[in-house]
């Protein structure tokens, strides 16, 4: 990935639970609040954010509770960057992961598709994962912002 | 969120707020209840009070769809606007329910006029 300079930045860390899936939401949602971005693509970008917080919740700590991170910034050209990690159980086969309907867990109503959501709703996604060591999501998004 | 059957054997499942992993299954509780203690013949989940869904809300229309097939029941997918539908364009869903748009609410209520709303209304949160 290009490197790009760095207008502002947010680094967040909290505990694996699922109420701060709306938490990460209200974050992000506020954090680009700045560049004044389109409704629809406000919603693409917190709805890609809840796929990878969730995946980290259910899948990377399941079982147990451990910490999150997340790390936004906002590049030149208006350009939104989101990394969100984990440090749990790791993917072992990530090809098979990212196939949409693919899910390790369809006795929980998961339908397999968080990253398929995540690569649709935003420009650029990338996966890197250790098996045993943890997972970590990073996605860009150019912003449309709107005319003041 | 609230659920309503009409005179005709039909549960309408009214969503609302932000369906994520945090609340899906509370969400999914209640409409199994419904669907168990009812045995409907058809099931509408309608989406107009939705303001936020991820895949957990994906999964929770599947797994509904899945267990009214077995019940020999259809599924109903209302009102999704928005984000609400490209999020569900992505599940193929739209192959497996019937998508559908109406105020479904009223019509609901009006076919059981002159009852009353307690009688109507099972499960509100
Ligand atoms: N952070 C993670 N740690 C460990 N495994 C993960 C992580 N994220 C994803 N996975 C694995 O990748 C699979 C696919 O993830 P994806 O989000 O696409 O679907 P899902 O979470 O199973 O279902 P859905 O997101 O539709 O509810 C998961 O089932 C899980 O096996
Ligand atoms: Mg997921």
């Amino acid at each position: 990935m290009s490197r790009s300079q760095t207008l502002n930045e947010l680094k967040v860390a909290f505990p694996s639970l699922s109420e701060n899936e709306s938490l990460a939401r209200l974050i992000v949602s506020g954090f680009v609040s700045g560049l004044n971005p389109m409704i629809d693509e406000l919603s693409d970008v917190k709805t890609a954010v809840s796929e990878a917080v969730t995946n980290c919740i259910v899948h990377g700590y399941r079982n147990t509770v451990g910490t999150i991170k997340m790390h936004l910034r906002i590049l030149e050209g208006n350009e939104l960057y989101i990394r969100i990690s984990d440090k749990g159980c790791g993917i072992e086969n990530i090809e098979r992961a990212m196939e949409p309907l693919f899910t390790s867990a369809p006795d929980e109503d998961r339908a397999g598709l968080g990253f398929t959501v995540m690569e649709s709703f935003m420009d650029k996604l990338s996966v890197r994962s250790k098996n045993g060591n943890g997972t970590t999501v990073t996605m860009r998004k150019k912003l449309e912002s709107r005319v003041k | 969120m609230k659920i309503l059957f009409d005179n005709k054997n039909r549960c309408l499942v009214c969503l609302s707020g932000e369906i994520d992993h945090h609340n899906a299954s509370a969400i999914r509780m209640k409409i199994d209840v419904a669907i168990d203690s009812h045995c409907p013949g058809e099931v509408y989940i309608d989406f107009s009070g939705v303001s936020f869904m991820d895949s957990s809300g994906i999964g929770l229309v599947m797994g509904r769809y899945r267990i009214l097939r077995e019940y020999g029941a259809s599924l109903f997918v209302a009102n999704c606007k928005g984000s609400i539908r490209k999020v569900m364009q992505l599940s193929g869903m739209n192959r497996l329910a019937k998508f559908v748009d109406g105020d479904f609410e009223n019509e609901f209520l009006n076919s059981r006029k002159g009852e009353t709303v307690n009688e109507q209304v099972a499960n509100v949160k």
